[in-house]
């Protein structure tokens, strides 16, 4: 079992859902990923979605840009990423750590080499925005007979057909997008968020993780009744932009507690 | 012989095309890309294309024999295919008209694109105009500098024209903010890509509308020679107007087909927009794998030309295709390069050609300079030089 399939079972036994922040590595500054990571999962991360830097972040919004654009200022790109990964793991080997990023960087690498660079490097799962499953199979095969789940997104305007599709290449879990747009848009519809995920979990019995509009405590905790995870990346962003290097830490902690302290008091309805 | 039939049923011409999106945008490429099949062949679609093309846009754009300046060259007979002398002054339009006419069918009240010299930007806002649909043109600031004239026309026809500071503030920047949008509204919004790449089917459709260009070149061709060139020249940002005029030529033996990159400063000095001259690697982005600018991290590095029209790091995924069939040659010109080419058409036909077209004419001279007197070089010139003027003066150091 992947660490990100062991992390799920554990939550599911308690009847928890999965708090998965993002932030993107580099940002504000390299010297600051590897603390924030540990702070992360000192205040309750599940797992941690760790955004590879792109010149062209084609599907995010002006948060998530300027963090990309801050990192690449140092030139952070996924060599260097690899190397926080490995960093991190020196002491902690239990919190699964997920990539997410476009394909042009996995390409300048190459699928393969990529892959067997992540592997050294102890990460657990990949979400390539731009990489949809028609277009990656090979890729998929190379993480997948190495452990690493491949994990894809799903969005309000997949088609049934579709999902699955996305589920038949999809382990560790599936991402629902919860809204049309890029990252950090407007707040979401919980109602239809519900009906979506019950659809889908109509279709596969991979955990459901939820993001894109959540961004306090009642989002959260609304999300979390009917997820199995809830991502949290245009607010944890926001929150890093507004630090000071002396504060930093501190802000990050008090939002994830926050958001930990509503995940926890969802109650369930799946 | 094997007739050429690209891309595949999926986008991809080789290892290059594609659809290479984010998830929400899948849906939208499906559905464009069942309304284009639908409409591609219909006799009922194409006639409403070919009577806009004849009545809005002003086609057939002549072929003119440049003579004046084949004498000057010293060589080669330099033939000229006015895309110039259309409507809105560019090749740009050929594929507007298409696209918002397939929108219209798709029911789409609102277009958007992404826009680098403008041309492109102001072809959408023409076609906009005419057919009663919203329009919103994503340009980066920094070209919005460059191609003032092009800004203030496209206000003039009703585009609401949203500057881009992320990024380089270029074309690419503007493309993926163009997507931004297109993602977000998706349901009412018809993104009207402007060259041969993005996602399947924009490089194929946008090849589609404009081969136009070929199709009447090879017609007027033979009426004025009686036969077709030795070769056939034509800038490559993106690459449509070089694809446009490509195309009918693919099948056509002993036509050698020359795409003419951005070389800027210099290939050398790294300065330059020429992906496919400098065998870069191939990559993804913006929708489609191929030859892509790039460092060692897969980030996209910056380009520079004195064109913003060719002013791309990547290139339309069926150049790229060609140039590994070898069916297609591509080499780069510098910016002073096409500048000597521009003031020379000028003072030698009264053509004021636009920088983009200029780099395909200073190939041209190049190569008619080592060919003989009854041969024959055929130059797309894409477009006009009026948007150009101010950069014109400025490097020539002329007050206006």
């Amino acid at each position: 079992m992947s660490r990100i399939q062991t992390t799920f079972a554990a939550l599911k036994q308690q009847g928890k859902t999965a708090l998965i922040p993002y932030i993107t590595a580099g940002d504000p500054h390299p010297k600051h990923t590897v603390n924030l990571l540990h702070t992360l999962v000192a205040n309750g991360a599940d797992m941690i979605e760790l955004g590879v830097p792109f010149s062209d972040p084609m599907a995010d919004g002006p948060v998530i840009q300027r963090a990309s654009e801050r990192a690449l200022v140092h030139k952070v790109g996924l060599t260097a990423v690899l190397e926080m990964v490995k960093t991190f793991r020196l002491s902690n080997q239990t919190t699964p750590i997920i990539l997410m990023g476009y394909a042009n960087p996995i390409e300048a690498i190459g699928p393969k080499a990529f892959a067997d660079r992540a592997k050294a490097a102890d990460v657990d799962g990949v979400i390539t925005v731009d990489y949809p499953p028609e277009e990656c199979g090979e890729f998929v095969q190379e993480l997948r007979s190495r452990d690493i789940d491949p994990i894809f997104l799903l969005s309000p305007t997949t088609e049934p057909k579709r999902v699955d599709l996305i589920v038949s290449q999809a382990s560790g879990f599936v991402y629902y997008v919860s809204l049309k747009g890029v990252t950090g848009a407007a707040n979401l519809d919980i109602v239809e968020v519900s009906a979506r995920v019950a659809a889908i979990r109509k279709k596969t019995s991979l955990p459901v993780g939820v993001g894109f509009g959540i961004r306090d405590a009642a989002t959260a905790k609304a999300t979390a009744a009917i997820a199995d995870a809830v991502v949290v990346g245009s607010r944890m962003v926001q929150v890093i932009e507004a630090s000071t290097d002396d504060n930093l830490l501190d802000n990050v902690a008090a939002l994830m507690t926050e958001l930990k302290t509503a995940v926890d008091a969802a109650t369930k309805s799946i | 012989m094997q007739l050429y039939d690209m891309p595949d049923a999926r986008g991809h011409f080789g290892q290059f095309g594609g659809t290479f999106v984010a998830e929400t945008l899948v849906e939208a490429l499906d559905e464009l890309r069942m309304m284009y099949e639908k409409y591609r062949h219909d006799p009922v679609f194409l006639a409403e294309f070919a009577h806009d093309l004849k009545h809005f846009v002003g086609r057939p754009s002549p072929v003119y024999h440049a003579k004046r300046w084949s004498d000057k060259v010293g060589g080669a007979q330099i033939y000229l295919k006015r895309e110039d002398l259309n409507h809105t002054g560019a090749h740009k339009i050929n594929n507007t008209v298409g696209q918002a006419l397939l929108a219209k069918r798709m029911g789409k009240p609102r277009v958007i694109a992404e826009t680098g010299a403008g041309q492109h930007g102001v072809a959408t806002a023409t076609i906009a105009a005419r057919m009663g649909l919203e329009c919103v043109v994503y340009m980066g600031s920094e070209d919005i500098k460059r191609q003032a004239p092009n800004v203030f026309r496209m206000k003039l026809l009703g585009a609401t024209v949203v500057p881009v500071e992320s990024g380089s503030k270029t074309l690419k920047d503007a493309l993926n903010e163009a997507m931004r949008d297109w993602v977000t509204n998706v349901h009412n919004t018809f993104y009207i890509i402007g060259t041969v790449a993005g996602p399947h089917p924009y490089p194929m459709m946008v090849r589609d509308f404009q081969a136009v260009v070929g199709v009447e070149a090879k017609i007027q061709m033979q009426e004025m020679v009686g036969r077709q060139p030795d070769a056939v020249v034509a800038c490559v940002g993106g690459g449509s107007n070089a694809m446009g005029i490509f195309y009918p030529y693919i099948d056509v033996p002993n036509v050698r087909l020359i795409g003419v990159e951005a070389a800027g400063h210099g290939l050398e000095t790294g300065m330059h927009a020429a992906p496919l001259t400098t065998n870069s690697p191939v990559g993804v982005l913006h929708g489609n794998r191929t030859y892509l600018m790039q460092d060692a991290d897969g980030n996209i590095i910056e380009t520079h030309s004195v064109s913003a029209g060719l002013d791309y790091p990547g290139v339309g995924p069926e150049h790229a295709w060609l140039k590994d069939i070898k069916r297609a040659e591509y080499v780069g010109i510098t910016d002073d390069e096409a500048m000597a080419a521009f003031h020379g058409l000028c003072r030698t036909e009264g053509i004021i050609p636009a920088l983009e077209s200029s780099h395909a004419l200073a190939h041209a001279e190049k190569m008619a300079k080592t060919m003989r007197k009854d041969e024959i070089i055929l130059v797309n010139l894409s477009g006009r030089g009026d948007k150009d003027i101010n950069t014109v003066a400025k490097l020539a150091n002329i007050t206006l």
